[in-house]
C-alpha cells in the first residue's frame, strides 16, 4: 500500500513539474507554441474546459440529489461531490484563461460585459455557481442543514442552465453546421450529468469499497446515463446521414471514418461506452467493476468533448479557402501540440492535487458519515 | 535640354467614362463631407475581371503590417471541370461587414463592433482574444495574431515585421504579447485610409481594375451604380449575413 502510495506520489510530482512547464512556455512564448490556427481557433483547452464543466455540474447534480431528494443511499458522497465540483469548475476556468489572447484581460467580462453573448453568461454562470459552491461548503462545514438544503435546491437550475448554456455556446453559432443544434444544450447537460456520474462511481468504489448498494446504485445511473447519452447520439448522427445529403455530412464522415476516427470508435465507443456497459453488467456490485467502469468513462468523456469542438472547424466555411492562402496557421486541421497537452497534463494535476488536499485536509470522506449517521438515524 | 518647357499632359477625363480609380477617388471625396452616419461604404469585386493575381492580398498584407496566421483578403481559386476542359475562378474574399454580424453579438466584452458607416471595427485594447467572433464568422473573415513574424526563424527579424500599422488610426508595433497580438484581427475596409481620402489598398492594387468601393448611399457613385445590376450576388445570402460586399459575375 505504502510503496503504491509512493508511485502515485512520484507520479504526481512528475505529471506537476512537466504541467509547470507547459505553463511557463505559455507564459513565456504565448499562442506561438499551440497548434490551433487561425481557423481551427479552439483546440485541446477549450474541449478540456467543455469536459470539466460537465464534470463538476455533474458532481453537483449529484450532491443536490443527495440534499434536495435526500436519496440517502448516496449520502455519503455529497461532500465529495460538493468538493469536486469546485475543484473542476476551478481547473475548466483555467483552462479557458490559458487560451485567451489576453488573460490579464478577462475580468472585462464583468467590467464591460456584452449580454448578448452566450459567453459572457457562462462567465457570469459560473462566477454564481462557485460563490454558491464556496458558501454549500461553508455552510455544510457548520452543519446548518437548512441552508444546504436551501442552497442545494437554488444550485439545481443553476447547474443545468450551465452546461446547457455551454451547448449553447456552439450550438447558437449558425455559422459552424454541425453545432448549430437544439440538441446541443441537452446532450451537454446529460453529458455533465454522465461524466458526473461517472466520476463519483469512480470515487465510491475507491472510499467505500464495501458499500455495494451505493455502488450498485451509482453503477446502474451511469449504466441508464450512457444509455441516454447513445441514444442522443445516434440521432445526432443518424438524422443528418440518413438520406447522405446535408451540410454536416462531411463533418460527421470525418470523425467516423477520418484521420482521427479511433477517437471515437475506440476511445469513446469501446472504452468509454461498451467496457463500462460489460462490466456494469455482469458485476453491478462489485467495487472494482464500477470503479473502473466509472473512470473509463470520466476519463474517455474527454474524447466525446473533443469530437465536438474540433470537426465543428475542420470544413472550411467557402469552399476553396483551404488553398487560398499557404500559412502554418490557415488550415483546417488541428492536432494538440506537446505544449497543449503539457498545459492540460498541469490542469489535471492541479485538479488532483485539490481533490487529495481537501481529501486529506477537509471533513470529506469519514466526518461526513459520522454526521450522516447522527443526523438522519 | 535647360528651360524647355514640358508639354502639360493632357488632362484626364473626369466623370462616368473617367479611370474608374478617378472616379472613386472623386466619389471618397464625396462621401467624406458627409456626417460619418451617412456614409454606407460598399465594396464591389467583379469576378469576370479578377485574374487572380493575388496583389489585393499581398497590398493588404503590406498596408496592414499582417503577421504570419491573419490575412484579410486571400483570394480563392477555384478549378471548374475536367482536364483538359477546365477553367479557373477567383474569388477575393474580404470581411463582409456584414449589416446583420454574426461575430458582434457573439463578443463578451463588445470589442467588436459595427460602426456608423457599416464598418465592423474591432477595439485592440479591449478583446480578450477568446476567439468566439472567429468561429461566429460564417465566412471565415476573421483570424488571430498569434504573435508570430514570418522572418524570426532567419538570421536576423527583418525590421519590415516591427515597421508600425495604423489600423483604426492608431499607431500600434506588434511587439511581445501587445495588441493586436492576441487579438482577432479582420479586413476593415482600411478605415484608417479612408479617413485620409485614400482608397482601401486592395483597390489601389487591383491589376484588373476588379475592386470597386465607395458610398452606396451617393447615387452618383459607381458603387451605386453597380450594385444596382442584375448579375450582383453576395456570398452565402442564406447566411442572413446582410454582406457589404457585393460580387458581379
Ligand atoms: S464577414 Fe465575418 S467578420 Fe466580417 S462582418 Fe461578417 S461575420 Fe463579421
Ligand atoms: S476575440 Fe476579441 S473581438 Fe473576438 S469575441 Fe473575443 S474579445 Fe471579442
Amino acid at each position: 500500500m505504502r510503496a503504491a502510495r509512493a508511485v502515485l506520489y512520484g507520479l504526481w510530482t512528475v505529471a506537476f513539474a512537466l504541467g509547470l512547464v507547459g505553463v511557463w512556455q505559455r507564459i513565456a512564448y504565448g499562442h506561438t507554441l499551440a497548434g490551433y490556427g487561425s481557423y481551427v481557433v479552439w483546440g485541446l483547452w477549450v474541449a478540456a474546459y467543455a469536459y470539466f464543466v460537465g464534470l463538476s455540474a455533474g458532481s453537483f447534480l449529484f450532491a443536490a440529489l443527495v440534499n434536495v431528494l435526500n436519496v440517502n443511499v448516496l449520502r455519503p458522497l455529497s461532500r465529495t461531490a460538493l468538493f469536486t465540483a469546485l475543484v473542476s469548475i476551478a481547473v475548466a476556468l483555467l483552462a479557458v484563461l490559458f487560451d485567451l489572447g489576453h488573460m490579464n484581460r478577462a475580468f472585462e467580462v464583468f467590467t464591460s460585459p456584452n449580454f448578448s453573448s452566450m459567453m459572457t453568461w457562462m462567465v457570469w454562470l459560473y462566477a454564481a455557481y462557485g460563490i454558491l459552491l464556496l458558501a454549500l461548503m461553508w455552510y455544510e462545514r457548520n452543519g446548518n442543514t437548512g441552508m444546504v438544503r436551501a442552497l442545494y435546491t437554488v444550485g439545481i437550475p443553476l447547474a443545468i442552465a450551465f452546461p446547457g448554456g455551454g451547448g449553447a455556446l456552439f450550438a447558437t453559432l449558425s455559422s459552424k453546421p454541425y453545432w448549430h443544434q437544439p440538441l446541443y444544450p441537452i446532450f451537454f447537460v446529460v453529458g455533465a450529468l454522465l461524466s458526473g456520474a461517472a466520476l463519483m462511481a469512480a470515487l465510491a468504489s475507491v472510499f467505500w469499497p464495501d458499500r455495494s448498494d451505493m455502488l450498485h446504485v451509482l453503477g446502474r445511473t451511469v449504466l441508464g446515463l450512457i444509455a441516454l447519452d447513445l441514444v442522443l447520439e445516434w440521432a445526432e448522427f443518424s438524422i443528418p446521414l440518413w438520406y447522405g445529403v446535408s451540410p454536416e455530412k462531411e463533418v460527421l464522415m470525418q470523425i467516423l471514418t477520418g484521420r482521427f476516427w479511433w477517437v471515437f470508435w475506440v476511445v469513446h465507443l469501446v472504452l468509454g461506452s461498451a467496457v463500462p456497459v460489460a462490466l456494469l453488467l455482469w458485476r453491478p456490485h462489485h467495487a472494482t467493476c464500477v470503479g473502473i467502469a466509472g473512470a473509463l468513462t470520466a476519463l474517455t468523456f474527454l474524447a466525446v468533448r473533443l469530437n465536438i469542438v474540433i470537426p465543428g472547424q475542420v470544413t472550411p466555411e467557402l469552399r476553396g479557402l483551404e488553398n487560398a492562402f499557404s500559412d502554418h496557421r490557415l488550415t483546417f486541421s488541428y492536432v494538440p501540440t506537446t505544449h497543449e497537452w503539457l498545459v492540460l497534463l498541469f490542469l489535471v494535476a492541479v485538479g488532483l492535487g485539490a481533490l487529495w488536499l481537501g481529501f486529506r485536509y477537509l471533513p470529506l470522506i469519514e466526518t461526513r458519515e459520522v454526521e450522516t449517521h447522527e443526523r438522519y438515524s | 535640354m535647360a528651360g524647355k518647357e514640358l508639354a502639360p499632359l493632357p488632362a484626364a477625363a473626369a466623370g462616368p467614362e473617367a479611370d474608374v480609380l478617378l472616379r472613386m477617388q472623386a466619389d471618397l471625396r464625396r462621401a467624406l463631407e458627409k456626417p460619418v452616419a451617412e456614409r454606407r461604404w460598399v465594396m464591389v469585386i467583379d469576378l469576370r475581371r479578377c485574374m487572380g493575381c493575388h496583389s489585393c492580398t499581398i497590398a493588404c498584407i503590406a498596408e496592414n503590417k499582417l503577421p504570419p496566421g491573419v490575412v484579410y483578403r486571400p483570394v480563392i481559386d477555384e478549378e471548374i471541370g475536367t482536364y483538359p476542359h477546365v477553367s479557373r475562378v477567383f474569388t477575393p474574399r474580404p470581411c463582409m461587414q456584414c449589416d446583420s454580424p454574426p461575430c458582434v453579438p457573439v463578443c463578451p466584452v463588445a470589442a467588436t463592433f459595427k460602426r456608423p458607416d457599416g464598418v465592423v471595427a474591432i477595439d485592440y485594447d479591449r478583446c480578450i482574444g477568446c476567439r468566439y467572433c472567429i468561429a461566429a464568422c460564417p465566412y471565415n473573415a476573421r483570424t488571430f495574431d498569434f504573435g508570430e513574424y514570418y522572418t524570426e526563424d532567419t538570421p536576423a527579424l527583418q525590421p519590415y515585421e516591427k515597421a508600425p500599422t495604423y489600423e483604426y488610426g492608431q499607431k500600434r508595433v506588434r511587439s511581445g504579447g501587445a495588441s493586436p497580438v492576441g487579438n482577432a484581427r479582420k479586413c476593415h475596409f482600411c478605415l484608417h485610409r479612408l479617413e485620409e481620402g485614400m482608397l482601401p489598398a486592395c483597390v489601389t492594387s487591383c491589376v484588373g481594375r476588379a475592386t470597386y468601393f465607395g458610398d452606396a448611399n451617393d447615387p452618383e457613385s459607381l458603387v451605386h451604380e453597380l450594385i444596382g445590376r442584375p448579375n450582383v450576388q453576395v456570398l452565402k445570402p442564406e447566411a442572413g449575413t446582410m454582406p457589404r460586399v457585393y460580387y458581379l459575375v
